[in-house]
């Protein structure tokens, strides 16, 4: 049995060790060891066509994380409190939201958008003082970060409401009781408690948008993050400098998720020490 | 301002988001596959059911997801339980969390760069010439249906270990020891005890790995060189590449009421497994 476990590990961890080991070639050639060297990364570094790629999937992580935990964590706190239709709606789409495989999520919302643009953009032309300054709706970083919004909020909601209904109702009556108004007792007793949840969905929601492919694919119109960056490279062949570029990406993942459970766990050790 | 405004106000965000992100382009997409395609692609206003008729074109991406999806989940499971169980069973508690993160972490890395690690290991100068060497030639792995389970279960192993490693760690172990205590075989013990209790683990693990897989295009596109596609593989073909975006939508319905209609055959399946379960413990 142990040796099978060791065996599974291998299986798990080998091509990811592959990857990293390649990375340090110093032969241009992709399948052949000839030495050590970090010129691959510096290479990575220096690709405008990289950077440009990386900064996009950077601005576009942040942003839908962020929006995503603000909107979600709303959507949960109002949800644990209402009843009926409503709340039975929402379960449904959050329903939908995670089980729609991501490939229709991403042509749903190309098709969606790039009709809807179409409809809209000559619209604003003629309304626009000046026809040729007039601003026009395109698919790009806008339209994936709506995208990963939409998706990574049903990601949120989950995991807030699972820690709201986990806290003691009593305390909020407690609040109540005292004469704290709704906001202060939102911000003093539920806010604290659901606190490492809503940052745990950040994060999950971050790592989400920074590695998700398949829907900036179809909705990046003509930008490039770096999942579509490395997909079309490898494409092209398999080099040195993209194994650099899978190594970093995969060591940014790798201490996202470690700073997370220290926090998490941190914020833990506090709970029980009170 | 009342309590109901104020969750009117909390939750309108999420509903306007939901709606213009989710719900709208979904009825774009129904709507759109009873449409015709323009002449230079896109989308013309029509209602025919011609699309659907066209879906035999595609049958053979419908064929391969219907077979590989479902094989590449249960090669997953099986080789998840083992691991599941070794960890959860006999695993000393002091390493048990270590070992199990060690098993999620690859899970939380881009599966683009894990799978396309693959093209090496299975490529040309990987494996092939390993076997080259010892006299086995002229073996080919990569761009077969072959490579593409490999990815598949090299993939979503971590999704299935999970699950299951929870519903054996919720199993009481006193149960085990009573049964062995009883002189029951280790043998009698696992398909009596420990498998029963694992169902729903299973049942969980198997539906996420296979939810996804509906939907993979990653995996094939790159491990399948083109030969073995997945729906996912066509749908990138329609919108990206000819534009067909009405047959295309056809394809995406289609491949959404597929999914609905496996995933409940599957949970009526699980369910008369555990009353059928339950049934016998009480007749114990």
């Amino acid at each position: 049995m142990r040796i099978y476990a060791a065996c599974v590990y291998l299986f798990l961890y080998t091509p990811i060790a592959i990857i990293a080991l390649f990375s340090f070639n110093a032969g241009r050639h992709a399948s052949q060891l000839q030495g050590f060297s970090v010129q691959w990364y510096g290479r990575a570094l220096n690709n405008p066509f990289v950077m440009e790629a990386l900064e996009n999937s950077l601005v576009v992580a942040f942003t839908s994380a962020t929006l995503a935990s603000i909107i979600g964590t709303m959507a949960a706190v109002g949800l644990h409190s209402v009843r009926g239709p409503v709340r039975a709606v929402f379960d449904a789409i959050i329903y939908i939201a995670i089980m729609i495989p991501g490939i229709v999520i991403g042509i749903a919302t190309l098709i969606a958008l790039v009709t809807v643009f179409d409809v809209i953009n000559p619209w604003i032309a003629a309304i626009w003082p000046r026809v040729e300054a007039a601003p026009q709706f395109s698919m790009g970083r806008g339209s994936i970060i709506a995208a990963h919004t939409m998706f990574t909020m049903a990601l949120v909601v989950v995991i807030v409401r699972a820690r709201l209904s986990s806290i003691e109702g009593a305390l909020m009556e407690a609040s109540a009781d005292l004469y704290a108004p709704p906001w202060a007792t939102f911000r003093r007793i539920t806010l604290p408690l659901i606190a490492p949840a809503i940052f745990a969905g950040f994060l999950l929601a971050f790592t989400f948008s920074f590695d998700d492919f398949i829907i900036a694919f179809f909705v990046a119109g003509s930008e490039t993050t770096l999942p579509i960056y490395i997909f079309s490279s490898i494409r092209r062949g398999v080099t040195p400098e993209i194994n650099a570029i899978g190594t970093m990406v995969m060591v940014v993942s790798l201490v996202l998720l470690i700073v997370a459970q220290l926090i998490l766990r941190s914020s833990d050790r506090k709970k029980s020490r009170k | 301002m009342t309590r109901r405004e104020r969750n009117w106000l909390l939750l309108a965000p999420a509903a306007a988001w939901f709606f213009i992100m989710l719900i709208l382009p979904l009825s774009f997409v129904f709507v759109f596959s009873f449409g015709e395609r323009g002449d230079a692609g896109g989308y013309v206003a029509a209602f025919t059911l011609e699309q659907y008729a066209n879906l035999p074109a595609r049958f053979a991406a419908f064929k391969n997801t219907l077979i590989l999806a479902p094989l590449g989940t249960a090669a997953a499971m099986l080789i998840a339980y083992p691991l599941a169980y070794q960890l959860a069973v006999r695993t000393d508690p002091k390493w048990r969390l270590i070992l199990l993160v060690l098993v999620i972490v690859p899970f939380w890395t881009s599966i683009l760069i894990r799978s396309y690690a693959w093209i090496y290991i299975l490529g040309g100068q990987g494996i092939p010439r390993l076997l080259e060497s010892i006299g086995i030639d002229d073996v080919r792995l990569i761009y077969t249906p072959f490579a593409v389970l490999i990815g598949i279960v090299y993939g979503y192993l971590p999704l299935m270990v999970f699950p299951i490693y929870v519903a054996l760690d919720r199993l009481d172990k006193r149960l085990l020891e009573a049964s062995a205590d009883l002189g029951a075989r280790p043998m009698t013990t696992f398909f009596r005890i420990t498998l029963p209790n694992s169902i729903p683990g299973i049942a969980t693990g198997c539906m996420l790995v296979f939810i996804l897989l509906m939907g993979e295009f990653l995996i094939p596109a790159l491990l399948g060189g083109g030969k073995v596609f997945f729906v996912g593989n066509a749908l990138v073909d329609l919108f990206l590449q000819s534009r067909n975006w009405a047959f295309g939508s056809a394809v995406a319905m289609t491949l959404i009421v597929v999914m609905l209609v496996t995933v409940t055959l599957y949970m009526r399946l699980i369910a008369r497994l555990n009353t059928q379960r339950d049934s016998d413990v009480s007749l114990m």
